[in-house]
Protein backbone atom coordinates (compact mmCIF):
# COMPACT_ATOMS: atom_id res chain seq x y z
CA UNK A 1 0.00 0.00 0.00
CA UNK A 2 1.58 3.29 -1.00
CA UNK A 3 0.44 6.50 -0.08
CA UNK A 4 -0.26 9.07 -2.34
CA UNK A 5 -0.32 12.63 -1.51
CA UNK A 6 -2.76 14.68 -3.34
CA UNK A 7 -2.88 18.42 -3.85
CA UNK A 8 -4.80 20.59 -3.07
CA UNK A 9 -6.35 21.93 -6.52
CA UNK A 10 -7.32 18.39 -7.29
CA UNK A 11 -8.73 17.07 -4.07
CA UNK A 12 -12.02 18.29 -5.24
CA UNK A 13 -11.81 15.42 -7.81
CA UNK A 14 -10.89 12.67 -4.60
CA UNK A 15 -13.68 13.58 -1.91
CA UNK A 16 -11.32 16.11 -0.63
CA UNK A 17 -9.02 13.12 0.30
CA UNK A 18 -5.29 14.77 0.76
CA UNK A 19 -3.66 11.28 1.35
CA UNK A 20 -5.14 7.89 -0.36
CA UNK A 21 -3.71 4.22 0.24
CA UNK A 22 -2.78 2.89 -3.19
CA UNK A 23 -1.78 -0.77 -4.27
CA UNK A 24 -0.12 -0.95 -7.01
CA UNK A 25 3.61 -2.07 -7.96
CA UNK A 26 4.68 0.69 -10.24
CA UNK A 27 4.00 4.45 -10.59
CA UNK A 28 1.87 3.59 -14.23
CA UNK A 29 0.00 0.97 -11.96
CA UNK A 30 -0.96 3.73 -8.98
CA UNK A 31 -2.01 6.24 -11.62
CA UNK A 32 -4.08 4.11 -13.51
CA UNK A 33 -5.77 2.85 -9.69
CA UNK A 34 -5.82 6.43 -8.92
CA UNK A 35 -7.97 7.04 -12.02
CA UNK A 36 -10.27 3.94 -11.63
CA UNK A 37 -10.92 4.76 -8.27
CA UNK A 38 -11.71 8.74 -9.32
CA UNK A 39 -12.44 9.17 -12.76
CA UNK A 40 -12.74 13.05 -12.75
CA UNK A 41 -8.88 12.85 -11.79
CA UNK A 42 -7.88 11.10 -15.13
CA UNK A 43 -8.25 14.31 -17.36
CA UNK A 44 -5.72 16.22 -15.19
CA UNK A 45 -3.12 13.43 -14.84
CA UNK A 46 -3.34 11.87 -18.03
CA UNK A 47 -3.45 13.11 -21.52
CA UNK A 48 -5.03 11.58 -24.94
CA UNK A 49 -2.27 8.99 -25.22
CA UNK A 50 -2.42 7.63 -21.53
CA UNK A 51 0.61 9.65 -20.91
CA UNK A 52 1.52 11.20 -17.39
CA UNK A 53 0.80 15.26 -18.50
CA UNK A 54 4.11 17.60 -19.03
CA UNK A 55 2.65 19.77 -16.47
CA UNK A 56 2.23 16.69 -13.73
CA UNK A 57 5.11 16.05 -11.88
CA UNK A 58 4.98 12.86 -9.87
CA UNK A 59 8.04 12.24 -7.30
CA UNK A 60 8.52 9.03 -5.34
CA UNK A 61 9.78 10.33 -2.08
CA UNK A 62 11.62 13.36 -2.47
CA UNK A 63 12.61 12.30 -6.40
CA UNK A 64 11.33 13.19 -9.52
CA UNK A 65 9.99 10.13 -11.35
CA UNK A 66 11.90 11.38 -14.95
CA UNK A 67 14.96 11.22 -12.63
CA UNK A 68 14.32 7.17 -11.95
CA UNK A 69 12.57 4.79 -13.95
CA UNK A 70 9.45 7.19 -15.11
CA UNK A 71 6.02 5.57 -15.02
CA UNK A 72 7.69 1.96 -14.12
CA UNK A 73 9.62 3.56 -11.10
CA UNK A 74 9.00 0.69 -8.42
CA UNK A 75 6.40 1.21 -5.45
CA UNK A 76 7.12 0.04 -1.93
CA UNK A 77 4.51 -0.31 0.68
CA UNK A 78 6.16 2.23 2.31
CA UNK A 79 6.59 4.72 -0.69
CA UNK A 80 5.07 7.98 -0.52
CA UNK A 81 4.26 9.28 -4.05
CA UNK A 82 3.49 13.28 -4.19
CA UNK A 83 1.59 14.85 -7.22
CA UNK A 84 2.15 18.11 -8.02
CA UNK A 85 1.08 20.16 -10.71
CA UNK A 86 2.13 23.50 -11.58
CA UNK A 87 0.29 26.23 -10.22
CA UNK A 88 0.64 29.80 -11.39
CA UNK A 89 -0.65 32.03 -8.94
CA UNK A 90 0.91 35.34 -7.07
CA UNK A 91 -2.54 36.75 -7.31
CA UNK A 92 -1.46 40.43 -8.11
CA UNK B 1 26.07 40.44 -8.87
CA UNK B 2 26.95 43.94 -8.61
CA UNK B 3 30.37 44.90 -7.08
CA UNK B 4 30.06 45.84 -3.42
CA UNK B 5 33.81 46.27 -2.57
CA UNK B 6 33.79 50.11 -2.43
CA UNK B 7 30.04 50.29 -0.55
CA UNK B 8 29.73 52.31 2.12
CA UNK B 9 26.99 53.12 5.11
CA UNK B 10 26.30 56.35 6.58
CA UNK B 11 25.72 55.79 10.39
CA UNK B 12 22.02 55.89 9.99
CA UNK B 13 22.43 52.75 8.00
CA UNK B 14 24.72 51.51 10.01
CA UNK B 15 22.19 51.56 13.00
CA UNK B 16 19.74 50.36 10.89
CA UNK B 17 21.45 47.20 9.85
CA UNK B 18 22.94 46.51 13.07
CA UNK B 19 20.89 42.76 13.61
CA UNK B 20 21.88 41.77 10.25
CA UNK B 21 25.83 42.89 10.69
CA UNK B 22 26.42 41.11 13.48
CA UNK B 23 25.30 37.34 12.61
CA UNK B 24 28.80 36.02 12.48
CA UNK B 25 27.69 34.34 9.06
CA UNK B 26 26.37 37.78 7.39
CA UNK B 27 28.69 39.84 8.80
CA UNK B 28 29.08 43.84 6.60
CA UNK B 29 30.30 42.42 3.64
CA UNK B 30 26.67 40.38 3.13
CA UNK B 31 24.95 43.82 3.79
CA UNK B 32 27.14 45.67 1.36
CA UNK B 33 26.25 43.01 -1.10
CA UNK B 34 22.57 43.84 -0.95
CA UNK B 35 23.52 47.56 -0.85
CA UNK B 36 24.95 47.02 -3.89
CA UNK B 37 22.45 44.53 -5.13
CA UNK B 38 19.23 45.03 -8.07
CA UNK B 39 16.68 43.33 -8.21
CA UNK B 40 13.94 43.39 -9.88
CA UNK B 41 10.13 42.09 -8.58
CA UNK B 42 7.73 41.02 -10.98
CA UNK B 43 4.34 41.33 -9.65
CA UNK B 44 3.57 43.65 -6.65
CA UNK B 45 0.31 41.56 -5.34
CA UNK B 46 0.23 38.78 -2.83
CA UNK B 47 3.57 37.17 -3.46
CA UNK B 48 5.48 40.47 -4.54
CA UNK B 49 3.82 42.33 -1.20
CA UNK B 50 6.04 40.34 1.53
CA UNK B 51 8.85 40.39 -0.58
CA UNK B 52 9.15 43.82 -1.74
CA UNK B 53 8.62 45.20 2.37
CA UNK B 54 11.42 42.18 3.65
CA UNK B 55 13.89 43.11 0.74
CA UNK B 56 13.39 46.90 1.03
CA UNK B 57 13.67 46.78 4.65
CA UNK B 58 16.84 44.72 4.36
CA UNK B 59 18.38 47.05 2.37
CA UNK B 60 18.45 45.85 -1.51
CA UNK B 61 20.19 48.93 -2.84
CA UNK B 62 17.83 49.26 -5.92
CA UNK B 63 14.87 47.48 -5.99
CA UNK B 64 12.57 47.67 -9.58
CA UNK B 65 8.70 46.57 -9.96
CA UNK B 66 6.91 45.69 -12.49
CA UNK B 67 3.10 46.08 -12.39
CA UNK B 68 0.35 47.52 -14.28
CA UNK B 69 -1.99 46.94 -12.34
CA UNK B 70 -4.32 49.43 -10.05
CA UNK B 71 -4.88 49.06 -5.98
CA UNK B 72 -8.29 47.18 -5.88
CA UNK B 73 -10.28 46.34 -2.76
CA UNK B 74 -9.75 43.01 -3.24
CA UNK B 75 -6.53 43.15 -3.24
CA UNK B 76 -6.47 43.99 0.61
CA UNK B 77 -7.25 40.86 2.20
CA UNK B 78 -3.49 39.78 1.43
CA UNK B 79 -1.62 42.78 -0.36
CA UNK B 80 -0.09 43.55 2.41
CA UNK B 81 1.86 46.64 0.59
CA UNK B 82 -1.48 49.04 0.24
CA UNK B 83 -3.76 49.88 2.24
CA UNK B 84 -7.26 51.33 2.06
CA UNK B 85 -5.96 55.02 1.06
CA UNK B 86 -4.11 53.59 -2.35
CA UNK B 87 -7.33 51.66 -3.64
CA UNK B 88 -7.83 53.37 -7.15
CA UNK B 89 -4.40 54.39 -7.33
CA UNK B 90 -1.29 52.62 -9.86
CA UNK B 91 0.03 49.36 -7.88
CA UNK B 92 3.98 50.82 -8.08
CA UNK B 93 3.69 53.61 -7.02
CA UNK B 94 1.38 52.95 -4.20
CA UNK B 95 4.17 50.32 -3.38
CA UNK B 96 6.78 52.76 -3.79
CA UNK B 97 5.57 55.35 -1.53
CA UNK B 98 4.84 52.54 1.21
CA UNK B 99 8.15 51.29 0.54
CA UNK B 100 10.65 54.45 0.28
CA UNK B 101 8.68 55.41 4.04
CA UNK B 102 9.99 52.04 5.22
CA UNK B 103 13.65 52.80 3.96
CA UNK B 104 14.69 55.86 2.52
CA UNK B 105 17.85 54.78 1.57
CA UNK B 106 17.50 52.70 -1.08
CA UNK B 107 16.51 53.48 -4.61
CA UNK B 108 13.12 52.07 -5.94
CA UNK B 109 12.49 51.99 -10.36
CA UNK B 110 9.50 51.63 -11.04
CA UNK B 111 7.72 50.00 -14.29
CA UNK B 112 4.18 50.92 -15.02
CA UNK B 113 3.85 48.45 -17.61
CA UNK B 114 2.93 45.06 -18.55
CA UNK B 115 5.80 42.13 -18.63
CA UNK B 116 5.83 41.15 -22.53
CA UNK B 117 8.16 39.43 -25.38
CA UNK B 118 9.11 42.93 -26.12
CA UNK B 119 10.47 45.05 -23.30
CA UNK B 120 11.27 41.82 -21.03
CA UNK B 121 14.91 41.47 -22.03
CA UNK B 122 15.22 45.23 -21.83
CA UNK B 123 14.16 45.60 -18.14
CA UNK B 124 15.51 42.64 -16.89
CA UNK B 125 19.00 43.06 -18.18
CA UNK B 126 19.90 45.62 -15.63
CA UNK B 127 19.13 43.58 -12.71
CA UNK B 128 21.18 41.30 -10.96
CA UNK B 129 17.96 38.90 -10.75
CA UNK B 130 14.24 38.92 -10.76
CA UNK B 131 12.03 36.97 -8.27
CA UNK B 132 8.86 36.31 -10.24
CA UNK B 133 5.30 36.74 -8.32
CA UNK B 134 3.26 36.98 -11.27
CA UNK B 135 -0.17 35.12 -11.12
CA UNK B 136 -0.39 33.24 -15.06
CA UNK B 137 1.48 31.03 -16.92
CA UNK B 138 2.55 33.06 -19.98
CA UNK B 139 4.17 35.27 -17.55
CA UNK B 140 5.78 32.74 -15.36
CA UNK B 141 7.28 31.24 -18.55
CA UNK B 142 8.29 34.80 -20.29
CA UNK B 143 10.14 35.27 -16.82
CA UNK B 144 11.96 32.12 -17.01
CA UNK B 145 12.88 31.97 -20.55
CA UNK B 146 14.06 35.91 -20.42
CA UNK B 147 16.15 34.78 -17.10
CA UNK B 148 17.82 32.15 -18.74
CA UNK B 149 18.52 34.04 -21.88
CA UNK B 150 20.01 36.57 -19.67
CA UNK B 151 21.80 33.98 -17.45
CA UNK B 152 20.42 35.52 -14.49
CA UNK B 153 18.62 33.83 -11.37
CA UNK B 154 14.82 33.76 -10.99
CA UNK B 155 13.21 33.31 -7.53
CA UNK B 156 10.41 31.80 -8.10
CA UNK B 157 7.30 31.30 -6.16
CA UNK B 158 3.65 30.39 -6.71
CA UNK B 159 0.16 29.76 -4.83
CA UNK B 160 -2.95 28.75 -5.39
CA UNK B 161 -6.00 28.52 -2.95
CA UNK B 162 -3.86 26.43 0.65
CA UNK B 163 -0.53 25.73 -1.40
CA UNK B 164 2.61 27.17 -1.93
CA UNK B 165 5.88 26.22 -4.00
CA UNK B 166 9.38 28.18 -3.87
CA UNK B 167 12.50 27.56 -6.27
CA UNK B 168 15.72 29.20 -7.55
CA UNK B 169 15.62 28.82 -10.97
CA UNK B 170 18.75 29.12 -13.18
CA UNK B 171 21.24 30.09 -10.83
CA UNK B 172 24.96 29.59 -11.45
CA UNK B 173 27.07 28.00 -8.70
CA UNK B 174 30.48 28.83 -7.72
CA UNK B 175 31.77 26.04 -10.67
CA UNK B 176 29.55 27.55 -13.26
CA UNK B 177 27.45 24.83 -12.71
CA UNK B 178 23.83 26.05 -13.71
CA UNK B 179 20.31 24.75 -11.83
CA UNK B 180 17.56 23.76 -13.13
CA UNK B 181 15.11 26.63 -14.49
CA UNK B 182 11.13 26.24 -14.74
CA UNK B 183 10.57 24.32 -18.35
CA UNK B 184 13.25 21.82 -16.72
CA UNK B 185 10.26 21.35 -13.95
CA UNK B 186 7.16 22.18 -16.44
CA UNK B 187 8.42 21.68 -19.75
CA UNK B 188 4.14 22.89 -21.00
CA UNK B 189 1.74 24.77 -19.41
CA UNK B 190 -1.55 23.30 -18.70
CA UNK B 191 -4.16 24.25 -21.39
CA UNK B 192 -6.41 26.81 -20.48
CA UNK B 193 -9.65 25.97 -19.04
CA UNK B 194 -8.20 23.04 -17.22
CA UNK B 195 -6.78 24.96 -14.02
CA UNK B 196 -8.95 26.95 -12.19
CA UNK B 197 -8.39 30.39 -12.63
CA UNK B 198 -7.72 33.13 -9.97
CA UNK B 199 -11.40 34.46 -10.05
CA UNK B 200 -12.58 30.52 -9.57
CA UNK B 201 -9.97 28.92 -7.28
CA UNK B 202 -9.16 31.88 -4.72
CA UNK B 203 -6.49 32.25 -1.70
CA UNK B 204 -5.85 32.25 1.61
CA UNK B 205 -4.85 35.42 2.20
CA UNK B 206 -1.86 34.64 4.59
CA UNK B 207 -0.18 32.08 2.45
CA UNK B 208 1.27 34.61 -0.01
CA UNK B 209 2.90 36.26 3.25
CA UNK B 210 4.77 33.27 4.05
CA UNK B 211 5.75 32.00 0.32
CA UNK B 212 6.49 35.88 -0.40
CA UNK B 213 8.58 35.72 2.51
CA UNK B 214 10.49 32.65 1.59
CA UNK B 215 11.04 34.38 -1.76
CA UNK B 216 12.69 37.17 -0.31
CA UNK B 217 14.74 35.24 2.29
CA UNK B 218 16.28 33.48 -1.23
CA UNK B 219 16.58 36.42 -3.06
CA UNK B 220 18.52 37.83 -0.02
CA UNK B 221 20.54 34.11 -0.18
CA UNK B 222 21.87 34.39 -3.28
CA UNK B 223 22.94 38.20 -3.31
CA UNK B 224 24.79 37.45 -0.61
CA UNK B 225 26.01 33.69 -0.70
CA UNK B 226 25.11 33.04 2.56
CA UNK B 227 23.81 29.71 2.89
CA UNK B 228 22.39 26.75 0.21
CA UNK B 229 20.07 28.42 -1.82
CA UNK B 230 17.30 26.26 -3.14
CA UNK B 231 18.32 25.24 -6.52
CA UNK B 232 18.04 21.83 -7.59
CA UNK B 233 15.15 21.43 -5.15
CA UNK B 234 11.57 22.63 -4.97
CA UNK B 235 9.92 23.24 -1.85
CA UNK B 236 6.01 22.79 -1.49
CA UNK B 237 4.34 23.87 1.50
CA UNK B 238 0.35 22.81 1.99
CA UNK B 239 -1.19 25.41 4.62
CA UNK B 240 -4.09 23.05 4.98
CA UNK B 241 -2.21 20.03 6.64
CA UNK B 242 0.80 22.16 7.78
CA UNK B 243 3.13 19.82 5.65
CA UNK B 244 6.20 21.05 3.92
CA UNK B 245 8.17 18.94 0.89
CA UNK B 246 11.70 19.36 -0.66
CA UNK B 247 12.07 17.48 -3.79
CA UNK B 248 15.24 16.92 -5.86
CA UNK B 249 14.94 18.55 -9.43
CA UNK B 250 17.15 18.44 -12.48
CA UNK B 251 18.08 19.70 -15.59
CA UNK B 252 16.90 17.75 -18.72
CA UNK B 253 18.64 17.41 -21.92
CA UNK B 254 14.89 18.39 -23.73
CA UNK B 255 15.28 21.90 -21.90
CA UNK B 256 14.24 23.94 -25.02
CA UNK B 257 16.14 26.72 -23.72
CA UNK B 258 19.48 25.47 -22.43
CA UNK B 259 18.85 21.24 -22.99
CA UNK B 260 21.05 19.66 -25.57
CA UNK B 261 20.02 20.94 -28.46
CA UNK B 262 18.44 24.14 -27.25
CA UNK B 263 15.34 25.54 -30.04
CA UNK B 264 14.45 28.80 -28.14
CA UNK B 265 17.12 31.55 -28.79
CA UNK B 266 14.74 34.14 -28.52
CA UNK B 267 11.69 35.35 -26.30
CA UNK B 268 8.15 34.21 -28.17
CA UNK B 269 4.24 34.62 -27.74
CA UNK B 270 3.78 33.63 -24.60
CA UNK B 271 -0.20 33.82 -24.88
CA UNK B 272 0.36 31.31 -28.12
CA UNK B 273 2.24 29.07 -26.24
CA UNK B 274 0.39 28.74 -23.29
CA UNK B 275 -2.63 28.35 -25.83
CA UNK B 276 -4.54 31.28 -25.06
CA UNK B 277 -4.93 32.54 -28.43
CA UNK B 278 -6.50 29.08 -29.65
CA UNK B 279 -10.14 30.34 -31.55
CA UNK B 280 -13.01 29.59 -29.19
CA UNK B 281 -16.23 29.31 -30.64
CA UNK B 282 -18.00 32.71 -30.14
CA UNK B 283 -21.10 32.81 -27.39
CA UNK B 284 -23.53 34.69 -27.66
CA UNK B 285 -23.58 37.86 -25.12
CA UNK B 286 -26.17 39.99 -23.39
CA UNK B 287 -25.03 43.22 -22.18
CA UNK B 288 -26.15 44.21 -18.53
CA UNK B 289 -28.06 46.89 -19.89
CA UNK B 290 -29.82 44.83 -22.01
CA UNK B 291 -31.11 42.66 -19.52
CA UNK B 292 -32.15 44.47 -17.27
CA UNK B 293 -34.15 46.09 -20.07
CA UNK B 294 -35.56 42.82 -21.15
CA UNK B 295 -36.41 42.14 -16.11
CA UNK B 296 -38.07 45.75 -17.04
CA UNK B 297 -40.05 44.79 -19.67
CA UNK B 298 -41.07 41.61 -18.33
CA UNK B 299 -39.92 39.51 -21.40
CA UNK B 300 -40.04 35.57 -21.25
CA UNK B 301 -36.24 34.18 -20.05
CA UNK B 302 -34.73 31.76 -17.97
CA UNK B 303 -31.51 33.06 -15.84
CA UNK B 304 -29.23 30.81 -14.76
CA UNK B 305 -26.12 31.00 -12.19
CA UNK B 306 -22.75 28.94 -12.75
CA UNK B 307 -21.04 30.64 -9.70
CA UNK B 308 -20.83 27.90 -6.57
CA UNK B 309 -23.24 27.68 -3.61
CA UNK B 310 -20.72 30.24 -1.46
CA UNK B 311 -20.68 32.91 -4.31
CA UNK B 312 -24.03 32.80 -4.99
CA UNK B 313 -25.10 32.91 -1.19
CA UNK B 314 -23.02 36.24 -1.17
CA UNK B 315 -24.44 37.88 -3.39
CA UNK B 316 -27.23 37.09 -6.37
CA UNK B 317 -29.13 38.44 -8.79
CA UNK B 318 -32.31 35.75 -8.08
CA UNK B 319 -30.98 33.32 -11.12
CA UNK B 320 -31.30 29.74 -10.92
CA UNK B 321 -28.14 28.53 -9.44
CA UNK B 322 -26.11 25.48 -11.89
CA UNK B 323 -22.80 25.85 -10.75
CA UNK B 324 -20.29 25.23 -13.68
CA UNK B 325 -19.25 21.69 -12.42
CA UNK B 326 -22.71 19.80 -12.76
CA UNK B 327 -24.42 21.69 -16.07
CA UNK B 328 -24.34 18.60 -18.25
CA UNK B 329 -26.05 16.55 -15.28
CA UNK B 330 -28.76 19.58 -15.12
CA UNK B 331 -28.58 20.06 -18.49
CA UNK B 332 -32.51 19.57 -19.02
CA UNK B 333 -32.93 22.16 -16.53
CA UNK B 334 -32.24 24.58 -19.23
CA UNK B 335 -35.14 25.96 -20.89
CA UNK B 336 -35.07 25.02 -24.80
CA UNK B 337 -38.33 26.74 -25.18
CA UNK B 338 -37.68 30.53 -23.91
CA UNK B 339 -33.88 32.72 -23.73
CA UNK B 340 -31.69 31.70 -21.39
CA UNK B 341 -29.48 34.44 -19.85
CA UNK B 342 -26.38 32.34 -18.17
CA UNK B 343 -23.75 34.22 -15.85
CA UNK B 344 -20.94 33.66 -13.47
CA UNK B 345 -18.49 36.22 -11.58
CA UNK B 346 -17.27 37.81 -14.85
CA UNK B 347 -18.58 36.05 -17.97
CA UNK B 348 -15.60 33.42 -18.13
CA UNK B 349 -17.34 30.10 -16.46
CA UNK B 350 -20.69 30.85 -18.41
CA UNK B 351 -18.76 30.99 -21.44
CA UNK B 352 -17.54 27.17 -21.02
CA UNK B 353 -21.26 26.46 -19.68
CA UNK B 354 -22.72 27.65 -22.60
CA UNK B 355 -19.84 25.79 -25.35
CA UNK B 356 -20.37 22.76 -23.06
CA UNK B 357 -24.57 23.20 -23.28
CA UNK B 358 -24.27 23.86 -27.34
CA UNK B 359 -21.81 21.62 -27.90
CA UNK B 360 -23.04 18.48 -26.18
CA UNK B 361 -26.82 19.40 -25.95
CA UNK B 362 -27.51 21.72 -29.30
CA UNK B 363 -28.84 24.38 -27.27
CA UNK B 364 -29.26 27.73 -29.71
CA UNK B 365 -31.11 29.63 -27.42
CA UNK B 366 -28.06 30.58 -24.81
CA UNK B 367 -26.62 33.72 -23.85
CA UNK B 368 -23.67 35.10 -21.63
CA UNK B 369 -24.16 37.75 -19.18
CA UNK B 370 -21.40 40.15 -20.36
CA UNK B 371 -18.98 41.25 -17.44
CA UNK B 372 -20.90 38.31 -15.18
CA UNK B 373 -22.90 39.49 -12.12
CA UNK B 374 -19.73 42.04 -11.35
CA UNK B 375 -20.79 43.83 -14.43
CA UNK B 376 -24.47 43.42 -13.96
CA UNK B 377 -24.31 45.13 -10.27
CA UNK B 378 -21.63 48.11 -11.94
CA UNK B 379 -23.92 48.88 -14.67
CA UNK B 380 -27.47 47.89 -13.12
CA UNK B 381 -27.58 46.90 -9.11
CA UNK B 382 -24.67 49.14 -7.33
CA UNK B 383 -26.07 48.73 -4.34
CA UNK B 384 -25.55 44.96 -4.02
CA UNK B 385 -21.92 43.87 -2.84
CA UNK B 386 -19.15 43.08 -5.22
CA UNK B 387 -16.64 40.15 -4.26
Amino acid sequence: MATVIIPTPLRKFTNNTARLDIKADTIENTVHELTLNFPDLKKHLLDDKGQIRSFVNIFVGNDDIRDLQQGKTPVQTDTVISIVPAIAGGFA
Amino acid sequence: MSNHSNITFSKEELARYNRHIIIPEFGLEAQQKLKAAKVLIVGSGGLGSPALLYLAAAGVGTIGIVDFDVVDDSNLQRQILFGVEAVGTPKVEAAKARLQALNPHIHIILHNTQLTSKNALDILKDYDLVADGTDNFPTRYLVNDAAVLLGKPNIYASIFQFEGQVSVFNYTNKDGVVGPNYRDLYPTPPPPGLVPSCAEGGVLGVLPGIIGSLQALEVIKVITGVGEPLVGRFYMFDALNFESRTFNISRREDNPLNGKNPTITALIDYEQFCGMKAVEKPVKEISARDLYDWQVKGEAFQLVDVREQDEYDFVNIGAELIPLGTVAANADKFSRDVKVVVHCKMGGRSAKAIRELEEKFGFTNLYNLKGGILGYIDEVRPELSKY
